[in-house]
């Protein structure tokens, strides 16, 4: 069947082919009572949810309440367990994206679906039925591809490779992709969370320009700021319910935090005013490569001092977690140097760097971090099995072991029944307690933090981030890398941004904005580098 | 569809212990019913096959001590095996390790000269080593250079294999043989004692049990052992942590090869007394060890149990042989799905089945 894309600057669109139209418009789209449950965990548990035609809905949730979980049933990833999906005032049952497509939904995912061998234009018309020849309709494609990225300002040459694109870039292949099956109803898994600031206004410029002509869009994210940018109407999940939905002009960004959350929630955490003390860690010139060879830190300088917290920002994949590799002595450094206290840490092992006092607290704080199938106690141990009372000829000593852990709980608030459950019964916001307990015992003069509130709900993460203010009291030096520009301004000294493995400036933190920060993730070099 | 949805599926995290036992009676049961087809093809009633086995492995004093002194071999190796694969070490090279054991013991028992009362100890100790030797190349291999571990170890087999029949038919053979394909016999400082006239070399069956102790204590109790849990359970919290893949792959390997040349010094200075064909010296223990240990579930402790019952097995196999006349293949046929229906019946641990008995409000 073909379906020939609604005209432009029409908001209203005809709904001729749906009968049961209720006072003349139905809504793109209505799902009714959705349960979806997946082993151990009630993900959707009777979802109810309007998205009117034509209106930017935001669904907004923390971590893990449901939002992705129903957005993929909408795009017939997942089957419900119970509930009706209604498109246009009919019931339908989507059963693969295919069928979802057929219905004029499309989705961009969190985490792109892209070949990256492949042309733009390949990508877009992947898996098409474009009429009876077997030959690709390049020059026609082309034409429509273009016509459609000028249209909504997604400007985008059809004949790179995809691999080539900025994310960014490939995020509006994405949208094209949808666009070019003439999808009505688009959802938009987080987009904004690999996008530079300047990236985010261009795609809230598009999603006006798509909802202008006649477009329905389901948005989905957890940042407060955005849903009040951006939509029209918002609704809150929390715990696989909807708990709310409200026009956005006739609400606050407190209100909804508190929906979300459940409780009254702090947005600010104190930041005490602390001395800076001297250089603990000085970095010259470092290089590195990637895992795949490539050329990922080129040559960088910086030093950080006692009780300073030193953000690094950047779009993910620049080189900060190279950069928190070779500092934690997991990479090699290829040229320079990083020097804690008189100690070079190019040429120590990882072993060697921890004994130093150096934290680390990594990105993938489940597959790295711990060992999932071992119990609290031994994974609080991870780092210090090898030392008094912990050791002793080369036994372990499980009594110093559990007293430990159980001071380590409590000190954290890791909450587990007892130090022996595995660590992969934890919730994530236990596992990160457990990873910080681990770290920062014994008072590290250096913490790598890496990502450390992704994820987490909102409770964990503010005890995440005063965690790190207190070490930072008492006198440790934070590097802290985070895609969240909104903690690394709020938790930062000094911030340091990164683009491909070079430092594109280093502004200090209360002065910084947030447009300028933005400038330089996207590659713009600062003049003036502040020490 | 309606029917689907009533049956839920759970993850379950951690087995309980009754889980653990029932599912592996199960297996066995499931590998059982299906060799009993086998039976059947030959025309021979799978219940008086089992009870041939039984009857052959308990039903006389020689058929109690055959056993025992099958369960000696797949002791030492299945221990050792253990702990190469809680380090995450696919080790199917025991058959090779047992065999260089084997071969270091012969040397030492013939040709070394050693007084007597020192013969059998360094039989033991350059067994260990030499097998240890041969664990430890495709250890480093692997962790040095990512190769893959059950390729080297499978194809190191062969290498021993073919070393030990050149060593026969060649510098080795035996002058005093008559031209048989064997060395001479060991002089009487070599040969173990047994329990009275059986085949039980006891000092072996003292060291395996001894040895699955010190395993269970290294593994739970130790440093050592703790890095090699972290290893083989997250290789790269094991890395983020500091512990060396290398070190820990090496030292795991040295063990379950050590384990595996001890037992081939137990075959030939107990059994054999002398050493002859490479099938003739490992009797295919090597590779029933790997089920003994996957049975056992990676604990050393539980191996002894695992041992003795697969020695039931190859004793029962050895009596249907005779008295029902099949061949002894059959045997590996019943061995191999008891392995099949372990790895199989894995996932049933790992989830919680239910049935829901109550009428789901219809979509």
């Amino acid at each position: 069947m073909r379906i020939s894309r609604p005209t432009p600057r029409t908001r209203h669109h005809s709904s001729s082919e749906s009968e049961s139209v209720v006072a003349g418009q139905a809504p793109a789209v209505e799902l009714r009572g959705i349960v979806k449950t997946f082993p151990g965990v009630v993900a959707n548990d009777g979802v109810d949810l309007t998205v009117e035609r034509g209106e930017i809905h935001c669904l907004l949730g923390e971590n893990g309440a449901g939002k992705t979980t129903l957005m993929r049933i909408l795009y017939g990833l997942y089957q419900p367990d119970e509930g009706t999906i209604v498109l246009n005032g009919k019931t339908v049952t989507i059963s693969s994206p295919r069928k979802a497509l057929e219905h004029r939904i499309g989705m961009v995912h969190q985490h792109f679906h892209l070949v990256p061998t492949l042309s733009v234009e390949e990508n877009i018309i992947l898996g098409l039925d474009e009429g009876p020849s077997p030959l690709l309709h390049s020059r026609r494609t082309r034409a429509k591809i273009r016509d459609l990225a000028k249209e909504f300002g997604l400007e985008v040459d059809p004949q790179a490779k995809v691999w080539q694109l900025s994310v960014g870039q490939q995020q509006r292949v994405e949208i094209l992709k949808a666009l070019y099956r003439k999808a009505d109803v688009l959802i938009m898994d987080e987009p904004t969370s690999v996008l530079t600031p300047q990236e985010v206004s261009g795609l809230f410029g598009t999603l006006r320009s798509l909802v202008d002509a006649g477009l329905t869009i389901v948005f989905i994210t957890h940042k407060l700021d955005e849903v009040m940018q951006i939509s029209d109407r918002v609704s809150v999940l929390r715990k696989g319910t909807i708990v709310g939905t409200v026009h956005t002009s006739e609400t606050d960004k407190r209100t909804l935090a508190r929906l979300m959350v459940g409780r009254e929630v702090v947005f600010r955490v104190e930041k005490p005013l602390v001395e800076r003390g001297a250089v603990v860690l000085s970095v010259k010139d470092l290089h590195t490569t990637n895992d795949r060879g490539l050329k990922a830190l080129n040559g960088i300088s910086f030093d950080l001092y006692a009780s300073e917290i030193l953000g690094v920002a950047g779009v993910s994949g620049n080189g900060q977690h190279e950069l928190s590799e070779v500092l934690t002595g997991l990479r090699r450094a290829g040229h320079g140097q990083a020097v804690l206290q008189a100690q070079d840490l190019t040429h120590c092992s990882a072993r060697e760097i921890a004994d130093l006092g150096v934290a680390h607290v990594p990105t993938e704080r489940i597959r790295v971090g711990t060992v999932p199938s071992m119990t609290i106690r031994e994974n609080l141990l991870l780092k210090r099995y090898r030392q008094a009372p912990f050791s002793r000829w080369g036994f372990l000593n499980d009594t110093a072991a559990k007293t430990h852990a159980e001071g380590a709980m409590q000190e954290y608030s890791i909450s587990a029944p007892h130090d022996g459950v595995a660590a992969k019964l934890l919730s994530g916001g236990n596992i990160q307690r457990l990873v910080l307990a681990r770290e920062l015992c014994g008072d590290p003069a250096l913490i790598i933090a890496a990502h450390p509130t992704y994820g987490l709900d909102v409770g964990a993460t503010e005890q995440v981030r005063e965690t790190l203010l207190q070490q930072r009291s008492n006198g440790a030096a934070i590097l802290l890398i985070s895609e969240d520009l909104d903690e690394i301004l709020q938790l930062s000294d000094r911030i340091l941004v990164l683009f491909e493995g070079e430092i594109m400036g280093v502004l200090p933190a209360d002065q910084a904005d947030p447009n300028e920060i933005g400038l330089l993730m996207a590659g713009s070099r600062r003049q003036e580098v502040v020490t | 569809m309606r029917l689907l949805s009533r049956i839920h599926v759970e993850r379950r995290t951690t087995p309980p212990a009754w889980v653990v036992v029932s599912v592996s009676v199960g297996a066995i049961i499931a590998a059982l019913l299906v060799a009993g087809i086998f039976f059947r093809a030959y025309g021979i009633s799978p219940l008086r096959a089992y009870g041939d086995i039984l009857r052959g492995a308990f039903g006389s004093r020689l058929g109690i001590t055959e056993t025992i002194r099958r369960a000696i071999p797949l002791l030492l190796i299945g221990v050792g095996l253990t702990v190469a694969f809680r380090a995450l070490f696919w080790n199917i090279g025991a058959e090779g390790q047992l065999l260089v054991g084997a071969v270091a013991a012969s040397g030492i028992a013939l040709f070394s000269g050693l007084p007597g009362a020192l013969l059998l100890p360094a039989m033991f100790i350059g067994g260990f080593l030499a097998g240890a030797a041969w664990g430890i190349i495709p250890a480093a291999l692997k962790s040095k250079l990512g190769i893959n571990d059950v390729i080297t170890t499978l194809m190191m087999n062969y290498i021993a294999i073919y070393i030990v029949e050149w060593l026969i038919h060649g510098p080795w053979k035996g002058p005093t043989m008559r031209g048989f394909a064997y060395t001479d016999p060991f002089p009487a400082a070599a040969v173990l004692s047994t329990v009275g006239d059986t085949r039980i070399h006891w000092p072996t069956l003292v060291i395996g049990i001894a040895a699955a102790i010190i395993a269970y204590v290294l593994v739970k109790r130790t440093r050592a052992g703790f890095e090699i849990r972290v290893v083989g359970e997250n290789p790269h919290a094991a890395k983020y942590s500091g512990i060396s893949h290398v070190k820990v792959t090496l030292l795991a390997m040295a063990f379950s090869g050590g384990m595996a040349g001890m037992a081939g010094v137990g075959e030939v200075a107990g059994i054999h007394h002398m050493l002859l064909g490479p099938a003739n010296v490992t009797g295919g223990y090597g590779y029933t060890a790997i089920i003994v240990a996957w049975l056992a579930r990676r604990n050393p402790l539980a191996v002894i149990v695992t041992a003795f019952l697969f020695a039931v097995l190859l004793r029962g196999g050895d009596v249907i042989k005779v008295s029902l006349g099949l061949p002894f293949q059959l045997v590996n046929v019943f061995n191999g799905l008891i392995l099949f229906f372990l790895i199989g019946s894995d996932i049933l641990m790992r989830y919680r089945i239910s049935f829901d008995r109550k009428e789901r409000r219809a979509a």
